[in-house]
């Protein structure tokens, strides 16, 4: 499967950080006074990780997603990415953002959407340089010969599988994702947590991936990070030492049980 | 045996093609001819009335008069459609390129857009029938007075729509501009003025038929060429047939012009706007 110009890095070394959070805390001014979306967040990705993050609706989940993105200011703490303020990250096109909805242009046909990444930012100061091919990306995510489809042409899964290939063109060494698949069936979920493992593997970069779905959270991830809520803090980190590659029969396992029920124990005190 | 069978296959998909053209096209002779018919009928039964109660020319001409003088007037008809046409055309696009700059503006300031949207809203508030006549007093007889009108009667619809298309932007497209650094010049340009055609087009659509009225308007007051100006003569002499087949040639003025933009339409908005979102 080893597409070269998608491998990652030869000197990643294990100790490399691709995040780093120290006492980040994000507060909003709202209508009812400061309300702390998260309070005193430490924490650190290694390069390459795959980290997913559960927690009850509203615990920040979004908030600490859209902080490591530079959307959101930080109030309190430092954000590091790949060793750089999250804005210098951004520029340089290391950060990548797949949102619940595809966030596609409709105007658009596939490729052009795949390519969009290419066409904007050098004005603010991005950095654009040898991407991945488009089509090398609409191969990995299973979509060759819909190239030249609209949008509202593909289903809800194919259209989230172009937002991913979007979101992998410029080689981002931080693939933020905030519930890609969570308007999507069970079945079509399945099938992606199941591709975008075998992307993960392929690209080598590092991935968070928010969900609310236990099963999803200790599939895909190496940890799980569990925040609880109000203000929104680290309630425990979880290592999930399950061997990849993982495939979906995994689930009926008693260790993957075991970690799942775990998980639930904590969630229900968040 | 397979082979066979995809053969008959192929030949059934293509015989099942030719089908659904056949069936597509009797749909549309279905469609189309309860409308024929209520117009032809409308029309025997109009030729009727005014011969069978000897109903005078002057107050209503039959429909085989109308058309008489319009084949019998024809170049002096189109000597008039033309001032028409052009200030027609010439207002919508004056008022509809300042609606959508203005609009533009006010999605970047929402400075401007409280400043200058209660006076958009008092301007759309004077009927045009008011305005008509401090306009030619202002700028004379010349194209320039019915042009404004024009423009005045296409810029409100067209100005309202294109905001509220410009805004209509999924905030989640936005973080993602954000996230690529995109400028707001690349936003402009590659989300929010694509995602606002469909608006945009709804408005041109309405300003298609109202800019013919607003010119006709201003031809009322003041102009001896155009439509408008040959409505009053017609009206003021008794000329019942010329006045209807005047106003014949405005209807189908507008209704071209109306045909254009819809055309436009389809050939630039091939997405589904439901998918906007998605
Ligand atoms: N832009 C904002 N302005 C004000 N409050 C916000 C904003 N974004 C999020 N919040 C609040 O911050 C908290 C965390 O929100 P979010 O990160 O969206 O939670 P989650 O993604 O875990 O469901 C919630 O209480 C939410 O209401
Ligand atoms: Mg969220």
């Amino acid at each position: 499967m080893g597409a070269p110009a998608l491998a990652p890095a030869a000197n990643a070394g294990a100790d490399d950080l691709a995040l780093r959070l120290d006492g980040v805390t994000v507060t909003f001014d709202t209508d009812h006074g400061l309300l702390t979306a998260l309070q005193d967040i430490s924490l650190s990705v290694r390069s390459g990780e795959f980290l997913t993050m559960l927690g009850p609706s509203g615990c920040g989940k979004s908030t600490l997603l859209r902080t490591v993105a530079d959307l959101l200011p930080v109030s309190g703490g430092t954000v590091s990415v790949i060793g750089r303020p999250a804005s210098e990250a951004r520029r340089a096109r290391q950060i990548s953002f797949v949102f619940q909805d595809a966030t596609l242009m409709p105007w658009l046909s596939v490729i052009d959407n795949i390519r969009l990444p290419l066409e904007v930012g050098r004005g603010n100061g991005a950095i654009i340089e040898a991407p991945v091919p488009a089509e090398e990306l609409l191969a990995m995510v299973g979509l060759k010969g819909r190239e030249r489809a609209l949008p509202h042409e593909l289903s809800g899964g194919m259209r989230q599988r172009v937002a991913i290939a979007r979101a992998l063109i410029c080689h981002p060494k931080i693939l933020l994702m905030d519930e890609p698949f969570g308007a999507l069936d069970e079945i079509k979920r399945d099938q992606l947590n199941v591709e975008l493992l075998r992307i993960w593997q392929e690209t080598g970069t590092t991935i968070l991936f928010v969900t609310h779905s236990i099963p999803e959270a200790v599939f895909l991830g190496q940890r799980v990070l569990m925040l609880a809520a109000n203000p929104g803090r680290v309630r425990e980190v979880v290592d999930i030492d399950l061997p990849y590659p993982r495939d979906l029969a995994l689930r009926d396992q008693p260790e993957f049980i075991e970690r799942a029920a775990h998980l639930r124990q904590v969630l229900e005190t968040c | 045996m397979a082979v066979v069978d995809q053969q008959e296959a192929a030949a059934d998909t293509t015989a099942a093609r030719r089908e659904k053209v056949k069936q597509r096209k009797a749909k549309t002779w279905r469609d189309r001819w309860p409308p024929l018919a209520a117009v032809v009928g409308i029309l025997v039964l109009w030729e009727l009335i005014v011969v069978g109660f000897e109903v005078p020319t002057f107050i209503a001409p039959g429909p085989g008069e109308v058309v008489a003088t319009m084949v019998e007037r024809w170049p002096m008809l189109m000597m008039n459609l033309w001032p028409t046409a052009l200030e027609s055309l010439a207002g919508f696009a004056l008022g509809n390129t300042i609606a959508v700059l203005i609009a533009v503006g006010f999605v970047h300031s929402r400075l401007a857009e409280r400043a200058f949207y209660p006076i958009a809203v008092f301007i759309n508030t004077i009927p045009i029938i008011a305005i008509a006549p401090i306009l030619v007093l202002i700028f004379g007889n010349g194209f320039t007075p019915k042009i404004i009108i024009a423009a005045l009667i296409c810029f409100f619809p067209t100005l309202v729509n294109v905001t509220r298309g410009l805004k209509a932007v999924n905030p989640a497209t936005l973080e993602l501009m954000h996230v690529l650094s995109a400028s707001r010049w690349e936003v402009l340009m590659r989300v929010r003025l694509p995602s606002s055609l469909p608006f945009l087009f709804a408005a041109l659509k309405i300003a298609s038929t109202t800019c013919v009225i607003g010119a006709i308007v201003g031809e009322w007051i003041g102009s001896n060429v155009g439509l408008g100006a040959l409505i009053i003569e017609a009206t003021y002499n008794f000329r019942s047939p010329l006045l209807y087949a005047t106003v014949i040639l405005a209807a189908s003025l507008a209704v071209v012009l109306f045909t254009i933009v819809t055309l436009l339409e389809r050939r630039l908005i091939r997405w589904k706007v439901d998918a906007a979102a998605v």
